[in-house]
């Protein structure tokens, strides 16, 4: 059991929750993931760490409301107890001094990235960060990025705030105007594979951190198979982060959607049961 | 922990033993039939979770008993892993002190519920009963008599707590909860050691939960072996990985003197054929756990499952049988195993063919697939599959599946389990450069003692043997702790 000490929503959708989780809070490092289970009778999911307080023991997630299990989760307060939070789980980035690292975050894969972006600053790279969103509230964690980055650019779809455009465009305003040394791209799946594009055009090299379905997170399932290069890696275990280059994000994204229908289902059916 | 020759003779020379002996000719034993295990209905059973043997009534289990004939050599003792004293249980049943044959079964069996119903018998105890060996008749039913009796006494409500030794204060650690890590912490707490089991999932028991169906092993059956250990002192530690959450290193400086790693087989198999990425396409492990550990059958639960109308499941052993049987009961039209060599390969039990062959099963030997292709939304819908004929026989000493060129033909699915097997779970053998594993990957240890190449370390179980059986690795547990036991011992002697 894990007590959820705070809670704060970004928008009517997305909601950072702090929770009690002291022995990860220590071991944990950017990259990292954790898998939760709300409930007695709640599915596994994994959910990035976008930080943590080893003092007092408390790890971040950020939350977007997809499904059941999200719901659930961000419609718990301060006090609740999350059933079961396993972790740290997978490798964490691996941070060194390139010289200037191209950020890129989508919706709440902005979230995972603060860590990172954190991490490469302190170890001494010029980081420029591009947010993206559809609109100027989904834009998360702004501040925090520009704690981190030199740099923060904004996109939006329908131009509410920043520039109007994808990510895709401010990235590539960045790439046409400085050398960049590498990228990291978090976000979306379908929003990695046309980051991954857009570097690969101008061969820099990119990690992506893939979020796939999972059970156990351990390496027993092999729910979160990718092809990466042409070989089958388990994103639990051999990442979350690969080369964003050689990921088939287009797999992905279909096992992604692989019960999407019964997703569905499933939440028309709990929206029912909290609305009566 | 092996019993003595004497001892055994000792035991078997008691008053009791002796008057049971006296009381019926062995003859009479011998031309007694062996009671036939009585099984629900395949066509109730193949629709529901219930389980497949009702175990023996009180008086079948009496009858049954009669036939053992208390030998002079047990040579059934050395067939058992775990070295069950299996005539002085069997003549607690003749006696009809049913509850005393449990306490007989625990003296070295952690859970003697489990393995009345998922040891392979037929290949261990029985095989070596002098039944089988001298007379060519049916051994006596020895697991299904485990079963009568552990099952007797948990039904009784009144559970014989093992003895266990005054605490020696200190501290060992078990990764994993499977039957390897239960069967150590079993042996260990009797022995008065502080144990504490990790467990990665978030519930205990490890392949007993997750991995083998409710219908050929009732989770109720596992928790009670669980309270058990616990009554016995076991401490257990959920979502927890080792290595992770806190490293070996953390738990050292807060006491922990050793460690059994019985971490399991963790990595499913794939083929790597084209398609094999598909959506419906599970590993057993996959498919398992997502019905045995988050039931997701049961629509009060939140995990998703395809039931499958069509469901071709891979491989030929016991989980490739867990998990075809498995889709039937989900309301699978057609059930298949795939399987690139011939029945007499296979190494399911003989028992799980044969139920699953009266369930309705479609089995598709000397079959193996070669392609799998989708919808457009990559959901699987045809399985490419090419025959195999026997060759000579292979290093496994089975003979080696050769494909007939030419023999393509599709099979329509919507569902495929891929059970072909696992590689060892990479996790431990990973953050520890110096232990000593295997080209496969398995922890090497010495054979006798179970310690690996890191004096403190020990292991047992499929990180070990890479892929064997429930009993297999509580064997390997009861000789890691026996083990862990001497070396502790001496290393506290050292201090002193």
């Amino acid at each position: 059991m894990n007590k959820i000490l705070e809670k704060q929503f970004f928008s009517p959708d997305v909601a950072k929750m702090v929770l009690e989780a002291p022995e990860i809070s220590k071991s944990r490092k950017a990259g990292h993931f954790v898998i939760i289970r709300i409930g007695e009778k709640g599915e596994r999911i994994p959910l990035t760490i976008a930080d943590a307080d080893p003092d007092k023991g408390t790890i971040t997630l950020v939350v977007q409301r997809v499904g059941v299990t999200s719901a659930r989760f961000i419609a718990l307060e301060p006090g609740d107890q999350v059933r079961d939070v396993v972790g740290p789980l997978g490798n964490p980035t691996h941070i060194e001094k390139a010289g200037t690292v191209l950020c890129a975050g989508g919706g709440v894969g902005v979230a995972p990235l603060l860590p990172i972006v954190e991490a490469l600053k302190k170890a001494g790279n010029k980081v420029v960060t591009v947010l993206a969103a559809r609109n100027k509230d989904l834009i998360i964690l702004e501040e925090q990025m520009r704690t981190f980055s030199d740099e923060v650019i904004i996109m939006t779809d329908d131009g509410s705030y920043g520039e109007k455009g994808l990510v895709t465009h401010g990235m590539e305003k960045v790439i046409n105007r400085e050398k960049v040394d590498q990228a990291v791209v978090i976000g979306p799946a379908i929003m990695m594979k046309f980051a991954a594009l857009t570097t690969k055009k101008y061969h820099i090299p990119t990690i992506a951190s893939l979020n796939t379905i999972m059970v156990d997170g351990t390496g027993m399932c092999g729910a979160c198979r990718v092809s990466v290069g042409g070989r089958t890696r388990f994103v639990c275990v051999d990442g979350p982060e690969f080369d964003a280059h050689q990921v088939d994000f287009d797999e992905m994204l279909k096992r992604l959607g692989a019960y999407k229908d019964q997703e569905r289902e499933a939440y028309e059916r709990y929206l029912k049961t909290v609305r009566s | 922990m092996k019993f003595t020759t004497e001892y055994l003779k000792e035991e078997r020379s008691q008053e009791w033993r002796e008057a049971l002996r006296k009381s019926m000719k062995a003859k009479e034993r011998t031309s007694m039939e062996r009671i036939r295990m009585p099984e629900v209905d395949p066509n109730v059973r193949n629709k529901n979770n219930q389980e497949v043997n009702y175990g023996l009534k009180e008086e079948q289990a009496l009858l049954e008993s009669h036939r053992c004939l208390d030998c002079v050599d047990p040579t059934c003792i050395p067939g058992c892993p775990v070295n069950i004293n299996i005539p002085k249980f069997i003549k607690k049943i003749e006696a009809k002190d049913f509850p005393g044959a449990a306490t007989v079964l625990k003296e070295t069996n952690a859970l003697p519920a489990v393995c009345g119903r998922v040891c392979p018998q037929e290949v261990q105890c029985e095989v070596s009963c002098f039944y089988t060996r001298k007379l060519g008749k049916p051994a006596v039913a020895i697991g299904n008599l485990e079963r009568f009796a552990a099952d007797y006494e948990r039904d009784s409500g009144r559970i014989s707590v093992p003895v266990v030794e005054k605490s020696n204060g200190i501290k060992v650690g078990v990764i994993g909860s499977g039957p390897s890590g239960l069967a150590f912490a079993g042996d260990m707490i009797k022995l008065g050691y502080d144990v504490t089991v990790f467990e990665a999932l978030h519930e205990i028991g490890g392949v007993l939960k997750y991995g083998i169906p409710e219908f050929r092993l009732p989770n109720t059956v596992v928790d009670v072996e669980i309270e058990n250990l616990k009554k016995m002192g076991v401490n257990f530690r959920t979502n927890f990985i080792v290595g992770k959450t806190e490293t070996m290193d953390d738990l050292k400086k807060v006491g922990f003197e050793a460690f059994f790693v019985g971490s399991g087989a963790g990595l499913p198999r794939f083929m790597n054929i084209p398609g094999e990425n598909a959506i419906g396409i599970y590993s057993s492990n996959e498919y398992l756990t997502r019905i045995n550990l988050m039931h997701a059958a049961n629509p009060d639960y939140d995990t998703p499952i395809f039931s499958g109308k069509n469901v071709a499941v891979i491989g030929g052993g016991n989980t490739a049988m867990d998990s075809v049987r498995t889709a039937k009961r989900l309301g699978a039209e057609r059930a298949m195993i795939i399987y690139r060599r011939s029945r007499t390969e296979m190494p399911a039990r003989v028992e799980e063919v044969k139920h699953a062959e009266e369930e309705g099963i479609e089995f598709m030997n000397l079959h193996n697939p070669v392609a799998y292709f989708t919808d457009e939304k990559g959901r699987v819908t045809t399985v490419r599959v090419q025959k195999m004929e026997l060759g000579e026989p292979d290093a496994s000493g089975r003979r080696r599946p050769i494909p007939i060129e030419g023999s393509e033909f599709d099979i329509e699915v919507d569902t495929v389990v891929v059970a072909i097997g696992v590689s060892p779970n990479p996790l431990i053998p990973h953050m520890m450069p110096d232990l000593k594993v295997t080209d496969w990957g398995t922890i090497v240890v010495d054979k006798e003692t179970m310690q690996t190449s890191i004096p403190w370390l020990f292991a047992g179980g499929d990180i070990v043997r890479g892929g064997a059986t429930v009993i297999l690795a509580m064997g390997d547990g009861r000789k890691a702790a026996e083990g862990m036991h001497r070396y502790l011992k001496e290393k506290v002697k050292k201090k002193s």
